[in-house]
């Protein structure tokens, strides 16, 4: 064989191993050299998935029309979005639009520029608000003073979600105590109906359909099943594990979807299931980019990762469930704050059901739909940024407008999770009810 | 009898191809014009009308039958500008036109977008956001009981664009705005049958 022979049959082979490679890496999701095809590392709200290049691309890595929407578009709407893409679609605004076409996503998040990226996937700089907005001193004198960049991180405006910081809602909570006189979460419905139903032990046998028989012959009833929600519920051991010939000691998520769809789908909105929901294997807390305790690193996060069989404990899932991984200095707080002693004494029964605050309170905060029920919201991101979104939906079941504001705007007090009182001022209230007071007098002149 | 059947069976079918006829003597669609291409269609003028006045009736029902009902019977669900926010609201008569609005925009098939805009916005998104509507809310402001018909070029595009006089036609409208938070020091003091803004139905013309 000829030199020139030998050298194409090597370049033959280089070129097809290349190849291989090329393709085991853009199709195989877990394959450990894809992370070589990033254009950049993502933001923190997608690393989890950045291998999943099909979550947000098309096939010829296009972005697809609704990547965005898809995992999003319920939030915005639930948000009441201040800056709606339809209300950008009156062709006079094509000037605004031209500078920034803020009906797209990616105008302002775009994706694998970790050099770009701010707060919130934030890729563009922070004063964008003067693209439309320029004239705002001349309608609001008391604006002058104020810097763009300042709008949107200084506590006071939101691009999206201004469902607590509009003026009016303001002015409705002027004068609000730091503490109200009667703090107090929305129940959640299970506690409603445990008030009301009936001893159900007398129909636990008869429902226990294809539970395994206990050696004695008797049905063998889970210790920790007995007094759970489910029994009070009456969801046997079949409708989780099957019975008979289907009867499986694996209970999937889709078990758990099957009757807590509207959980498991919130769930693998959040960052505790957002891999499910892509088709990839569960996040685990050693892929985390906060703090995380060793000991979890390689659990996979499941519903029972904080609801442990059988016995489903809310309790345990609201606080030690967190803590069971999460590592940072605000979550390690949270155990000498006063928001845990009202936890505690709540278990304890020495106060009313929902008064106490556990992690859950705050991030997988207990929500009331238009039918008027309660729901536990479970993508647990939901809220968290910017912060201002939990104002409504956690902190002023308990709390003060102005004082939520000013704890949400102090860093500092929410890394000490919520010790002491907040040293920064926003005086949004304070301006709206100014506002409103000029326009008022200027309405009395003669 | 059975001739009775046979013309009681075409009579479905001759209703239908009367019906096709007109829609194809329409163009039947809405960016047909039959002044510019030559093709079977509605006059621009024609169709912007045409939505006018089903926007008007629409409108006018809400306000009459929905809104001022409410109001007699001193029902406890009222009109709020923050009816998303409120217990017991329901929206205004021009919030709800102005929802109506968005929802075209998003619809791809509409072949058309409309908009409530005014020279004395309360909100500046709803002010005058090119020549032609500027002219076109000066004329039909000076001229209550005319149209103002006329085209514009946006970012490439040919629009037939036609402006509707807004009037205030009860005291509430009037009332409402002239008390509202956000009206600058030049905001007339309006009464009823005042024009306070203009709606504005814009066709691409292709």
């Amino acid at each position: 064989m000829s030199q020139t022979a030998i050298t194409f049959y090597i370049w033959l082979c280089l070129s097809g191993v290349a190849l291989w490679f090329a393709a085991y890496s853009m199709l195989d999701d877990n394959a450990v050299s894809k992370s070589l095809l990033l254009p950049g590392k993502t933001s923190h709200g997608h690393y989890q998935i950045e291998m999943k290049c099909s979550a947000c691309h098309t096939t010829s890595m296009g972005i697809k029309k609704d990547a965005c929407l898809d995992c999003h578009e319920a939030e915005l709407k639930l948000s009441n979005d201040t800056h709606a893409a339809k209300k950008f679609n009156d062709p006079t605004n094509v000037e605004r639009l031209a500078t920034l076409d803020v009906r797209e996503c990616t105008a302002c998040h775009r994706e694998h520029v970790p050099d770009q990226t701010r707060k919130m996937g934030l890729t563009i700089p922070t004063d964008y608000c003067f693209h439309c907005h320029q004239d705002v001193q001349e309608q609001r004198p008391s604006h002058r003073e104020f810097a763009f960049d300042s709008c949107s991180t200084a506590g006071c405006h939101n691009y999206h979600d201004n469902r607590a910081l509009y003026e009016k809602f303001l002015l409705q909570h002027t004068q609000e105590p730091d503490l109200l006189d009667d703090p107090q979460l929305p129940l959640r419905l299970l506690l409603d109906r445990k008030a009301t139903s009936d001893d159900p032990t007398s129909r636990r046998k008869d429902q226990l359909v294809g539970a395994p028989d206990g050696e004695d012959g008797e049905i063998k009833i889970p210790h920790d099943w007995h007094g759970s929600a489910h029994d009070f519920a009456g969801t046997t051991c079949a409708a989780c594990h099957g019975e008979g010939q289907s009867w499986s000691d694996n209970v999937s998520m889709d078990s758990c979807a099957n009757c807590h769809d509207r959980q498991f789908e919130s769930f693998i909105r959040g960052r505790h299931g957002m891999r499910i929901q892509a088709g990839l294997s569960p996040m685990v807390p050693g892929a985390a980019r906060l703090p995380m305790k060793q000991s979890a690193a390689h659990d996979q996060l499941t519903c029972m990762s904080c609801h442990t069989a059988h016995q489903y404990d809310t309790r345990r899932a609201a606080v030690d469930a967190c803590l069971q991984c999460h590592n940072d200095e605000h979550s390690l707080a949270y155990k000498r704050s006063a928001h845990y002693r009202g936890w505690q004494d709540e278990i304890r029964g020495e106060a009313a059901p929902g008064t106490g605050v556990s992690c859950a309170t705050c991030h997988l905060p207990r929500m009331v739909d238009e039918k008027g029920n309660t729901f536990v919201e479970h993508n647990q991101n939901d809220n968290l940024r910017p912060n201002e979104k939990m104002l409504r939906e956690v902190c002023m079941h308990c709390h003060g407008l102005g004082f939520s504001i000013d704890s949400l705007a102090d860093e500092s007090l929410i890394d000490r999770c919520f010790q002491g009182t907040p040293k920064k001022h926003v005086d949004s209230i304070g301006m709206a009810q100014r506002w409103f007071e000029a326009k008022q007098k200027k309405k009395k002149r003669p | 009898m059975k001739k009775l059947w046979s013309l009681r069976a075409c009579l479905p079918v001759a209703l239908m191809a009367t019906f096709l006829s007109v829609l194809v003597g329409c163009g039947g669609g809405t960016g047909g014009n039959s002044e510019a291409n030559g093709k079977p269609g509605i006059p621009h003028k024609q169709f912007a009308d045409a939505v006018h006045a089903v926007m008007m009736a629409d409108r006018t029902v809400y306000a009459q039958h929905v809104v001022d009902r409410l109001k007699a019977q001193e029902s406890v669900v009222k009109p709020d500008e923050y009816w998303h926010d409120e217990d017991g609201t329901i929206p205004l008569p021009a919030q709800m036109f102005r929802m109506g609005a968005e929802l075209v925009s998003e619809n791809e098939e509409a072949g058309f977008s409309y908009s409530l805009k005014s020279k004395w916005p309360l909100n500046e998104q709803n002010k005058a956001n090119s020549d032609l509507e500027v002219a076109g809310l000066d004329y039909v402001t000076a001229n209550p009981e005319e149209n103002f018909y006329g085209e514009e070029e946006l970012a490439g595009v040919n629009y037939y664009t036609a402006v509707y006089a807004d009037v205030a036609v009860a005291g509430a409208c009037s009332n409402c705005h002239n008390s509202h938070a956000n009206r600058g020091d030049d905001y007339p003091e309006f009464k009823t049958g005042d024009v306070m803004g203009g709606v504005i139905i814009r066709i691409p013309m292709r």
